[in-house]
C-alpha cells in the first residue's frame, strides 16, 4: 500500500509545464533533440512507409531524389516555422491555440488533435505486435485486412499498448531517455537489415546496386490496385508527412524545451536516418518479400524485419513502433489534459492508451497509414498557419495577436472558419479538381493564412481601451 | 569507468552493423550475422543507458 501510494505521488509530482511557460532551468541540450528526432523518425512507421512507395511502384530516380529535397524543406519547416515559434512563446501548441481561439475552439481542436495521435499511436502498436506476435505464430494481417482477424492478434495488441501507455504515463523525460538509448541501434539494424539481404536480390558489389535498384527494387511499377507514384509524390509526402508537427506546430510541445529555434534543425538527424536510409532500407527488405513470396498480400514488419535480421530485427520492429508510439501518445495526453487542466497528466495518458489500444487492433489502420499520414497532416496545417499570422502578420497590419485572451472570449470565430474554409476548399480540390491529397497542404497553407488574414479584419472589434494602455503578453517569453 | 562502458557500447553497435557488410562480401553465412546482430543488440543495451542519458544531462553541452 506504500509502495501503491509512492508511484501516485511521484507520478502527480510530474510537471511537464502544459500550462505554462517552460523555465530557463528547464530548457534541454541539443543533443537532447538530436536523439529524441533521430528515436522518433527512425520508428515504427519507416517499416510501413518504405514499402508503400514500393507498392505504390515510385522509380528509383524519382525516390532518391524526391526524399532529398523533401527531408530539406521538411527541415527548413521545422527550423524557421516551429523553432522560431517556439522559442518565442515556449508553451505548448494547445496553450497558444487557447490564448489565439479561445477555450471552446480549443476543446473541439484538441479532441481532433487528439483523436489523429492515438490513430498515429496505434498504427505503432500494431507493428509492434507484428513481432512480438512471432513466437506464437500469430496469423499476421493482409493489406486487405480491416477488422482483427485472431483472438491472438487482439491479445498481442493488448500486451504491446498496455507496456507503451506505462511508459508513457511517466512523462516526455522517460520517453526521450529511451529513444536516445534506441536511436542509434535502430538505424543500425534498418542498415544492416537491408545490406544483409542484397545478395538474395542479385546485388554481389557496388555496381550492382543502381541497376537492380531500377529493375527489381524500385520498378516504377506500382503493384495491383495502388496509384502511381512519381518525383513530386514522393517529394511532397517526405515534406508533408509531419507537416502537423512543423507546419501545423505540434512540435511547439517538443521544442519549446529548445534554448535556440536554431535546434529546429536538430530534426534533420530524424528525417534524414528515418524518412532517407529507412525508408530506402525497409522498400529493399519489402522488395525481397514480394520477389520470395511471389506477391503474398500478408504485410507484417516483424516476420519482414525477422526474415532479414533476425532476432534483433524483430525486437528493432517493437521497439521502433514503441518509439513512436510513447511520443505521440505522450502528446495525445497533452491535447486532452489541456481540455482541463486539473486532470493529472497519467490519469489522462491512461485514458488515452486505452482508446489507442483498442484502435490498433484494426489492422486498416496499418494498411491506409500513406493516405492517413497524409490526412493528418493537412487536418491540423490550417492551426499550425494561423499561429504563424497571428505572431508574424497580424501585428504589422493593425490587428492583436491573442485576440481570446484579449477580449476574455471563449470563442474566436476567426479561427474556426478558418479552418473550416481551409479544409473544405481542400476538399473541393481534391473532389472536382482531382489534386491528390499529397498535394493539398501547400495551396492549403497559403488559403489558411490569407483566410485568417481577412476572417480578422471581419471579426476583430475595435479595442480602443486596451490599445490605448498596451501591455505586455503575459505568458510570452522571448528567450532571445 | 564510462570509458570502457562506451568502448562496449560501440563494440555493440559494430557487432551489429558490420555482419551484414561481411554477408554482402561472402565472408559469412546470415545465420552468423543474425546471431551477432543479436550479440551486438544485447551489449547495446546493457552498456548504453548506462552513460548515454547521464551524458546528455550534462548542463555543458553548448
Amino acid at each position: 500500500m506504500q509502495k501503491k501510494q509512492g508511484l501516485k505521488d511521484r507520478l502527480d509530482a510530474i510537471n511537464e509545464y502544459e500550462q505554462e511557460p517552460i523555465p530557463q532551468s528547464k530548457l534541454k541540450s541539443w543533443k537532447s533533440f538530436v536523439g529524441t528526432y533521430a528515436g522518433e523518425h527512425t520508428a515504427g512507421t519507416e517499416f510501413v512507409l518504405g514499402p508503400l512507395f514500393v507498392a505504390h511502384g515510385a522509380s528509383a530516380m524519382s525516390l532518391v531524389t524526391g526524399l532529398l529535397v523533401g527531408n530539406i524543406l521538411a527541415v527548413l519547416s521545422w527550423a524557421f516555422f516551429t523553432g522560431k515559434i517556439s522559442v518565442k512563446t515556449r508553451l505548448t501548441l494547445y496553450h497558444q491555440i487557447k490564448k489565439i481561439a479561445g477555450s471552446k475552439f480549443t476543446l473541439v481542436y484538441n479532441l481532433v488533435n487528439a483523436g489523429l495521435f492515438c490513430f498515429l499511436a496505434g498504427a505503432m502498436i500494431a507493428v509492434s505486435a507484428t513481432a512480438v506476435g512471432l513466437p506464437f505464430n500469430m496469423e499476421m494481417p493482409t493489406l486487405t485486412d480491416v477488422f482483427p482477424n485472431s483472438i491472438g492478434w487482439v491479445a498481442t495488441v493488448f500486451v504491446v499498448g498496455t507496456i507503451t501507455t506505462i511508459v508513457a504515463m511517466f512523462g516526455f523525460t522517460q520517453v526521450s531517455k529511451f529513444a536516445n538509448v534506441a536511436a542509434p541501434w535502430m538505424i543500425m539494424i534498418f542498415i544492416a537489415a537491408a545490406v544483409g539481404v542484397l545478395p538474395r536480390l542479385g546485388i554481389n558489389s557496388i555496381s550492382d546496386f543502381w541497376p537492380v535498384a531500377e529493375t527489381t527494387i524500385w520498378t516504377g511499377e506500382p503493384l495491383i490496385g495502388q496509384s502511381k507514384f512519381t518525383f513530386w509524390h514522393v517529394m511532397f509526402f517526405a515534406w508533408f508527412c509531419n507537416m502537423a508537427m512543423h507546419i501545423g506546430m505540434a512540435d511547439m510541445s517538443l521544442l519549446r524545451y529548445a534554448k535556440k529555434w536554431q535546434y529546429g534543425f536538430s530534426s534533420a538527424s530524424g528525417v534524414f536516418l528515418g524518412h532517407y536510409i529507412a525508408w530506402i532500407a525497409s522498400g529493399i527488405l519489402y522488395s525481397l518479400f514480394l520477389l520470395e513470396s511471389d506477391n503474398s498480400l500478408v504485410f507484417a514488419p516483424g516476420p519482414i524485419a525477422y526474415e532479414a535480421a533476425g532476432i534483433a530485427g524483430a525486437i528493432c520492429v517493437v521497439i521502433a513502433g514503441w518509439t513512436t508510439a510513447n511520443p505521440t501518445l505522450y502528446r495525445a495526453g497533452l491535447a486532452i489534459q489541456s481540455i482541463n487542466p486539473k486532470w493529472k497528466t497519467w490519469k489522462v495518458t491512461l485514458f488515452v492508451g486505452l482508446f489507442t489500444t483498442i484502435a490498433a487492433c484494426f489492422p486498416a489502420l496499418v494498411m491506409r497509414l500513406l493516405e492517413f499520414v497524409a490526412l493528418y497532416g493537412l487536418i491540423l496545417m490550417p492551426v499550425g498557419a494561423i499561429i504563424f499570422v497571428d505572431i508574424y502578420v497580424l501585428p504589422r497590419i493593425g490587428l492583436r495577436s491573442n485576440y481570446a485572451e484579449l477580449k476574455n472570449i471563449s470563442f474566436n470565430p476567426a479561427v474556426a472558419w478558418t479552418w473550416f474554409i481551409t479544409l473544405a476548399v481542400c476538399l473541393l480540390l481534391n473532389l472536382f479538381i482531382g489534386i491528390e491529397i499529397f498535394f493539398l497542404g501547400l495551396p492549403g497553407w497559403f488559403i489558411a493564412v490569407g483566410g485568417y488574414i481577412v476572417c480578422s479584419r471581419i471579426f476583430q472589434k475595435p479595442t480602443a481601451h486596451k490599445m490605448a494602455t498596451p501591455t505586455p503578453i503575459p505568458t510570452t517569453v522571448n528567450a532571445n | 569507468m564510462t570509458f570502457f562502458l562506451k568502448i562496449f557500447s560501440f563494440v555493440g553497435l559494430g557487432l551489429t552493423l558490420v555482419p551484414s557488410f561481411l554477408v554482402f562480401q561472402g565472408f559469412i553465412e546470415p545465420g552468423l550475422s543474425k546471431t551477432l546482430m543479436l550479440v551486438g543488440t544485447i551489449i547495446w543495451f546493457a552498456t548504453a543507458p548506462q552513460w548515454l542519458n547521464k551524458f546528455q544531462e550534462e548542463p555543458k553541452d553548448e
